[in-house]
């Protein structure tokens, strides 16, 4: 009996995921579509801001260092509703009109995980940085090229920081739940629901086949992403 | 071509060099040797001018050279103790110094061919050069550095684990490039090395100075008892 529930609910999922049921379908994009936006934000800000850190000694430089690290393991729920204080129309960001929106969440994820795409670049840096400018300084290198040197050694690990940020954008529920509302209209325009508040919502509501095949193609997103990212890994360590 | 006066270097609380003076001449090979944490290395990397926070004066060609530390840099190349490879292939490797300065791609080619048909690395030159074995490694880094017209190398060790067949290739290379005209500063905890290759050796301990001279005279006939010690210690074996 206790096990026909486990059995039901993962033979009706396999049968959501094999016919491809188009809400599924349609959820899973807009997880991928979101975090994505949120990766690539943090990338634009983040990758920048870590070079300047992993490069530069200036005073305060290890106490930002360890705000950022600190910064790594924010619940998502404190983040969540931080943000909705912040974005509710009557917040302080209230006017940006960002909560319930898709935007709001890339918004929220992307601050999530900045200290992600951060901190990991600054370890990237600082692992080739004294070897590599040494090396670079005695062959004749000038500033500039030595720096370009220095992103360029250390430009898989940037990526592997820009991947594991996705990775925990796509995967996080709080910011998803309190910023985007898990709203979803048959064929409307402002939906915002994502693979986890759906998960969240059909077990809440008992729909254990719904919950099952939206994990799995979360799980699946996921691996693919790792896969990818450790395929990349080997080949730049192949030719490193 | 390169004086030392009273040369202190510490690291917080470590001394690794005491009022080191010395001059190497244009066109020699000078030995700097010692045991292990005697601060060859520490007094290469300034006469590389990779340290520049040290205390008394560093004259290059005559001129104080923290004052150009940038000329003096383009000038005086290091190869250092453990052979750092960029990412990418052997042939990008042994470029790298004269992309920097903007040397056309034919004369790259023509010379960096040069290098590595001397150090017999020419079947490497498309391959990464991460995956070479150490010693293939270590002559990528002496023909990266040779490959760059510079007055001055200053070679780390550059036979250290290797076996004799590359070491050999490397020390006769040393000399070809001494024949070139070019000076040479070798550190080396190899006695028979530096007794083969220099012209003039210093021995160093506890990062003094203890004795410098012409090799053969040095090696031979060492005046200080510490020298004395170094070097006959070394016959036992
Ligand atoms: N970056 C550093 N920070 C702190 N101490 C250092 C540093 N580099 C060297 N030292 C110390 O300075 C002293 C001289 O070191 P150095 O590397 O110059 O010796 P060495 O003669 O090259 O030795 P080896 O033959 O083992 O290479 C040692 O006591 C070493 O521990
Ligand atoms: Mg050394």
């Amino acid at each position: 009996m206790a096990w026909e529930y486990v059995v039901n609910g993962i033979n009706g999922a396999i049968k959501l995921v094999v016919n491809g049921d188009p809400e599924l379908v349609d959820i899973a994009i807009r997880s991928v579509k979101v975090s994505g936006i949120a990766a690539v934000l943090a990338a634009i800000i983040g990758v920048p801001v870590g070079v300047v850190l992993g490069l530069s000694r200036f005073k305060g430089r290890g106490l930002l260092k360890s705000i950022f690290n600190a910064l790594l393991g924010i619940p998502t729920v404190v983040m969540g509703l931080i943000l909705y204080l912040f974005l509710a129309p009557a917040g302080p960001l209230g006017f940006l009109g960002l909560l319930y929106t898709e935007m709001g969440i890339s918004f929220g994820q992307m601050l999530l995980i900045l200290p992600i795409v951060i901190s990991f670049t600054v370890s990237s840096i600082e692992s080739v940085e004294r070897e590599i400018r040494d090396l670079a300084l005695t062959l004749g290198a000038n500033k500039i090229q030595i720096m370009f040197k220095i992103v360029e050694e250390s430009l898989s690990g940037i990526v592997l920081s820009i991947i594991a940020a996705f990775n925990r954008a796509v995967a996080e529920l709080g910011i998803a739940l309190m910023v985007g509302g898990n709203i979803f209209v048959r064929g409307g325009g402002l939906n915002t629901r994502v693979l986890t508040t759906s998960i969240q919502m059909y077990v809440a509501r008992g729909e254990i086949d719904y919950a099952l095949a939206l994990g799995t193609i979360l799980i699946a997103i996921v691996f693919t992403i790792t896969a990818i990212s450790n395929y990349l890994q080997k080949k730049w360590v192949g030719y490193d | 071509m390169i004086e030392l006066r009273n040369i202190e270097k510490k690291y917080g609380e470590t001394v690794a060099l005491k009022k080191v003076s010395l001059r190497i001449e244009r066109g020699e090979i000078f030995a700097v040797i010692g045991n292990s944490g005697a601060g060859k290395t520490t007094l290469l990397r300034i006469l590389s001018m990779l340290e520049t926070d040290f205390l008394g004066e560093y004259l290059f060609n005559g001129k104080d050279a923290r004052e150009r530390a940038e000329e003096v840099r383009g000038r005086i190349t290091m190869v250092f103790q453990n052979p750092v490879m960029f990412k990418g292939s052997v042939f990008d490797n042994v470029a790298y110094g004269l992309r920097v300065r903007n040397v056309d791609s034919d004369e790259i080619e023509k010379k960096v061919e040069e290098m590595l048909k001397l150090f017999r690395l020419e079947r490497f030159r498309d391959k990464s050069a991460r995956k070479l074995s150490g010693g293939e490694k270590q002559r990528v880094a002496m023909a990266r550095a040779f490959v760059i017209d510079a007055d001055v190398y200053a070679l780390d060790e550059p036979t250290a684990n290797l076996d004799p067949e590359n070491a050999r290739i490397i020390e006769k290379t040393i000399k070809k490039i001494k024949e070139r005209g070019k000076t040479i500063v070798l550190a080396t905890h190899n006695l028979f090395q530096a007794k083969r290759l220099a012209d003039r050796a210093a021995y160093i301990e506890s990062g003094q100075i203890i004795e410098t001279g012409e090799s053969k005279e040095l090696f031979e006939n060492p005046k200080h008892p510490r020298t004395q010690n170094f070097i006959y210690g070394f016959d036992f074996f």
